[in-house]
Order: C-alpha cells, then sequence, then structure tokens
C-alpha cells in the first residue's frame, strides 16, 4: 500500500527574497530523485505539505506553474517553527516534499473564457502559477482576455517583482497592481483592492472570477463581484485553512463536510454559500 | 467454549498475532498486550480506554529520520505486517472500528498506518449480557450482541462462550483451534434468549436517527450558545471516544529524529488556530458544535452513518456531566427548536 505520509526529499536550489520586509522568500526546489518530480504532477492551485526536517511540515501553496520545467516552487511567508526553519535554511539544504494535494484551480471551465484574476497580499503565490499558467506560450491561446487585479500594503510589499516586470511588457495581459496607501514614486494604481476592482469593473461576460486574499479583502470583493455580474458557480476561492495531513485524514480543516484540503481548496462561491459559515 | 479454555485461546493466538485483550488494573480496565499466562479480565462493563489505541496509538511514529552534511535519510516506518488479534472488543467498539475504516480508507489516499494493521486484525469479540445505565448502542444502529467489525463474537452462556463466526477470516481461525466443541442447540438458544434480554436492558434510548436531518440548517441556532457552557475543553471525551480520530503531526528528536502523530482534539483552542493569529473557531461554541456536527450531521453525510456507537465513555467520565444524549435527543425531538422559537 502506498504511504501518503512519507515526504520526497528536495534541495533547495535557490532562494529569493521577495518582500522588503525579508519575511517572504521563494524556495525553488530540485528532487533529488527525478523520478519524483514525475510523480509530482500538480494542478495551479494545488498545494503540497513542506518538510524542515528537524522542525515539522506545514501545507504551502504551489507558486511555479506546471509549465516550469525540472523544478517546483513555494513561496513562504514566516510566521511559525516550521517556515522560520525554512527561512533559516541555505541553498542546498534538502526539505521534503509531500503532495500535490487539493483540487486546485478549474482550468478546463476556464477555457475559452475571460479571466480575471483577483488576490491581495501574501496570498497571491497560487495566483502567480495560475497566471504564468495562463501566459505560457503552449495554454495562451485556450483562454480569452486575461485581467490581474493584485495589490499589496506597499510597493515593497508586492511579491514576484520580476513577473510583474515580464508581466507589464505583454500586451495579452491587463495587469492592475495597487497598493494601499500613496508614496513617492509610486506608477500604479493606489487603493484597496475592492475599491479597484470597482473602478475597473472588468465585463463578467462570459468570465470567470478567481479570487485569494485575506479573510478582510474577500468579505469587501464579494459585493462587488455580485455587482458586476459574475455569478456564484463562476466565482472561484481558493481558502486557507490549519492542516496536518493535507489528505482529508487528521481532522481540522474542515467546513461543514467538506475538507479544504482534499475538496478544497478552491471553492466556488456557490459552494460557499451553501456551506456554515466557519472559515 | 468452555471459559476455563480462555488460557488456551490465548497460548493459541498468540503463535500467529500480538495479542491485545483487557487487562484489570486496579478499577480500571485496558486493552494491552498479553502473552500466555497473562491474567486477562473478560468481566468487565467496558474498559475504560477505547481498544482504538491499538490500532491508532496516542502516539506513533510514522517515519524516522537522519540528518546528514549532505542530506537526509528517511526510514520507513517498520513493517506493520504483524497480525493482531483484539481478543474481547465490545460490540460497540468493534463497530467503531468499522466506522474508522470507512473514513481511513475514504478519498484518493489511504492512512497508510490505520488501514494497513486493520486488515492485519482479527477481531474476537465479546457480546454483552449487562448493558449499563449509560449505554445507548441500540440507538446508533448497534446492539449488545451486535456483529459489525467483528471476525469472531463470544457470547457469554453462564460456564461456556458460546462462538459465533462473522466472516471469513474468523472461520480462517476456528479452523485452526480444532478442540473447540460444536454448539448444542440449546446453547444457541439460550444465546438468543440473552442478546433479546440485553438490547432490552439497554434503557437509555434516544432518536439518534434522526439527528442528523435535523441538524441541517441548525448550524446558526442559539443552541450552540447554550450547551457549551458549562463545558471544560479537556477533551477528555474526544480522547475515550472509540471513533474520535483527529492529528496532529510533529517532528522530536530523541537519538533519531522521528516524525511522530498524537491524538489531538477539536476541544482544544489551538486545533484551528491558523499561523496568522485567525481561528475559525475561536470559543467553545464552535468547538462544542463541530463535535456534535462532525459525529451526528458531517460524518453521516460522507459516510452513511452516526459517528458515534453509543459507548457512554464520554458520559461517564465528563468532569461536568455533559452529557450527549440530552443534546441529540433535544435536537432530535425539536425541544432547541421550541426553546428558541
Amino acid at each position: 500500500m502506498d504511504n501518503p505520509y512519507i515526504p520526497s526529499p528536495a534541495a533547495i536550489r535557490k532562494i529569493t527574497v521577495e518582500n522588503e520586509e525579508k519575511d517572504i522568500k521563494t524556495f525553488e526546489l530540485v528532487f533529488n530523485d527525478p523520478e519524483d518530480l514525475k510523480d509530482f504532477r500538480y494542478k495551479c492551485g494545488q498545494f503540497a505539505e513542506i518538510s524542515a526536517f528537524g522542525a515539522g511540515e506545514c501545507p504551502i501553496g504551489i507558486a511555479s506553474s506546471p509549465t516550469d520545467e525540472g523544478y517546483i516552487q513555494f513561496t513562504v511567508k514566516k510566521v511559525g517553527v516550521v517556515t522560520t526553519a525554512l527561512h533559516n535554511s541555505e541553498e542546498g539544504t534538502v526539505i521534503g516534499v509531500r503532495g500535490p494535494f487539493g483540487n486546485g484551480f478549474p482550468l478546463k471551465a476556464m477555457e475559452g473564457r475571460n479571466v480575471v484574476i483577483i488576490g491581495g497580499g501574501f496570498a497571491f503565490t497560487t495566483l502567480r502559477s495560475l497566471t504564468n499558467f495562463i501566459l505560457h506560450k503552449t495554454n495562451r491561446d485556450r483562454f480569452r482576455e486575461l485581467t490581474v487585479i493584485y495589490g499589496a500594503r506597499n510597493p515593497g510589499e508586492l511579491l514576484y517583482k520580476y513577473d510583474l516586470q515580464t508581466w507589464k511588457q505583454r500586451d495579452d495581459i491587463s495587469l492592475n497592481v495597487t497598493i494601499d496607501q500613496a508614496v513617492p514614486n509610486w506608477t500604479g494604481l493606489v487603493g484597496f483592492v475592492p475599491a479597484v476592482l470597482k473602478e475597473l469593473a472588468p465585463s463578467s461576460d462570459n468570465a470567470i472570477a478567481i479570487i485569494c486574499g485575506p479573510p478582510i479583502m474577500i468579505r469587501f470583493i464579494m459585493p462587488v463581484i455580485s455587482e458586476l455580474g459574475f455569478s456564484p458557480e463562476d466565482t472561484f476561492l481558493s481558502l486557507e485553512m490549519r492542516m496536518k495531513c493535507g489528505i482529508g485524514k487528521c481532522g481540522r480543516c474542515n467546513i461543514g463536510n467538506k475538507f479544504v484540503c482534499k475538496d478544497g481548496p478552491v471553492f466556488t462561491y456557490k459552494e460557499l454559500q451553501m456551506m456554515p459559515k466557519e472559515h | 467454549m468452555e471459559k476455563k479454555r480462555i488460557p488456551k485461546l490465548i497460548k493459541e493466538l498468540t503463535k500467529e498475532h500480538e495479542v491485545f485483550a483487557p487487562v484489570k488494573k486496579e478499577s480500571l480496565v485496558f486493552f494491552e498486550k498479553v502473552s500466555p499466562g497473562s491474567e486477562i479480565s473478560l468481566d468487565f462493563q467496558n474498559t475504560t480506554k477505547s481498544p482504538k489505541e491499538v490500532l491508532f496509538p496516542q502516539t506513533e511514529i510514522l517515519f524516522t529520520y537522519d540528518i546528514k552534511k549532505n542530506g537526509v535519510e528517511i526510514e520507513k516506518a517498520p513493517e506493520l505486517r504483524k497480525k493482531i488479534a483484539l481478543l474481547g472488543i465490545r460490540p460497540c467498539d468493534a463497530k467503531a472500528l468499522s466506522l474508522l475504516d470507512k473514513f481511513f480508507s475514504s478519498g484518493d489516499h489511504k492512512d497508510f498506518y490505520f488501514s494497513e494493521k486493520r486488515r492485519n486484525t482479527t477481531t474476537i469479540g465479546l457480546a454483552c449480557n449487562r448493558p449499563i445505565s449509560t449505554c445507548f448502542c441500540t440507538s446508533m444502529g448497534g446492539a449488545p450482541f451486535g456483529k459489525e467489525g467483528m471476525d469472531l463474537l463470544l457470547q457469554d452462556i453462564n460456564d461456556k462462550y458460546l462462538i459465533e463466526t462473522v466472516t471469513e477470516k474468523g472461520d480462517k481461525l476456528v479452523e485452526k483451534l480444532p478442540w473447540l466443541e460444536d454448539a448444542e442447540k440449546a446453547d444457541i438458544e439460550k444465546a438468543r434468549d440473552l442478546a433479546r434480554d440485553a438490547e432490552r436492558a439497554v434503557t437509555s434510548e434516544i432518536s439518534g436517527m434522526s439527528v442528523t436531518k435535523k441538524l441541517d440548517g441548525m448550524f446558526d441556532n442559539p443552541l450552540w450558545d447554550q450547551i457549551y457552557k458549562k463545558c471544560l475543553g479537556c477533551g477528555v471525551c474526544t480522547y475515550l471516544c472509540p471513533t474520535c480520530c483527529c492529528f496532529d503531526v510533529l517532528d522530536e528528536a530523541t537519538t533519531k529524529w522521528k516524525r511522530i502523530r498524537i491524538w489531538d482534539s477539536c476541544q482544544f483552542s489551538c486545533f484551528t488556530l491558523q499561523g496568522s493569529g485567525y481561528n475559525p473557531r475561536p470559543s467553545g461554541k464552535e468547538r462544542m458544535r463541530q463535535r456534535i456536527m462532525h459525529k451526528f450531521n458531517y460524518f453521516p453525510k460522507n459516510h452513511g452513518e452516526n459517528f458515534c456507537v453509543g459507548c457512554g465513555r464520554c458520559v461517564q467520565e465528563c468532569p461536568v456531566n455533559f452529557d450527549i444524549r440530552e443534546v441529540v435527543e433535544g435536537i432530535s425531538t425539536d425541544i432547541w427548536r421550541k426553546k428558541n422559537g
């Protein structure tokens, strides 16, 4: 029988400090055994359980895109024992990966449609994966207009500045980056994500909205989304919850009878409306 | 089988199995590993702790590892091929094992550790002749002579045990015990009478089957604001429960690093506490609601049955006399709806 609790060893090949606070880093991993990479077939929006050996394990969304070959990336904020151990690791350190877990974004349903990606703060990681996936030359034709709205507290807290630069050069993506309050030399948008969304008012016609952000942002975004005419079936949210096993056994990430780890983390707004308000 | 043959049965079982049986410790009874000659107790109401810990121990090593200069060496857990015999497990606890089996083997990923051990386990149960006041197995789809989760069922007919084979596994085991005597018709009749009497002796009856539907739409009912108030959040109910199986995973070092899992409880505040400090179940209210909803609404929706077998341990041992039967009955009979308009 397959044992889903055993992690595959992978070495940290590259560490990128993402923000000015220096508490968010992206880890690029290469599996020790190339076979493990073949087995790790993932979709945008899925996550993995990352082991910092000598500290423990925690669930992290996959920040790379399946179109990135030979490596996988995870962006980690330093908050607890395991994430601190990861932050203290150097390039070359071997860590562990179990997964991929979760359902991921509804790529099939998105094909042939306009896609509106809305993210705030640190929650942008799997949305970055999705954006890079859609923009990849082998995929771009399968999707129609791509709109990305991404907000952070201040410019220093924006993740993936290198990607934002690249995306800005392209004409097949409408990139809207916003910060909470105006600062000198900032040329992008200013304002909270819900307000920016309202002002930009992307059309809900033949469109799907994909949303991930802190609970407070979600609360203010949902009325705008409804106003713009996105149906609850076409609005997808990626959730977070404390979890240990990633496979629906440890018992703590449930919302009603659904487990965020295995039934989610991506749910339609319609599904969420039917579920108890406990997230 | 004559009762005095129990030591012989244990001796036979230990040839191929690790045998776990009820052992008395002062006034308490626990399932422990026994060897030929061990004193076991088959004269108990039910064990203090449930036998779930034989297959789902309070602390379990998932694997060990060594951190080396140039990497990490993971040693997988020892093989789980050992055959296990659970002797003297009560029908409620055997039913609990089959519920755990349903849960742990569901989904895309089976729980390797539980499922492997369960597969290698033979249950030789002991029917209940004298249920006690806290027993409510019959309200949860079980019975004092229930066979769910059993391979063999011993039924105490005074000086003898009538042994009923329930599964093929049980048949195979009986084949290896040629010294067992054939049952007489009178023995079978006697057991049938005892089973009927025992079922009648379960005096605590609640509407356990209608509660799932009633709980739909009761997530925001004011009942949750009330019932949790006397709860201390100690978690003893979940530790003693034969079906509760939530766990935490952590790494620990002694001579080697180990990744272990340990029992956890939905009644603890840190159970759902997120790294950001946000907690979707911030007070006893949400945690009590989770325990009741999980057992009587969420689990039945996913697996078709209540996640409670009516063993009564949580009722017996709760330090503030919280009685899950009253809550279930109150919900089933609309008492809470009426109370709260």
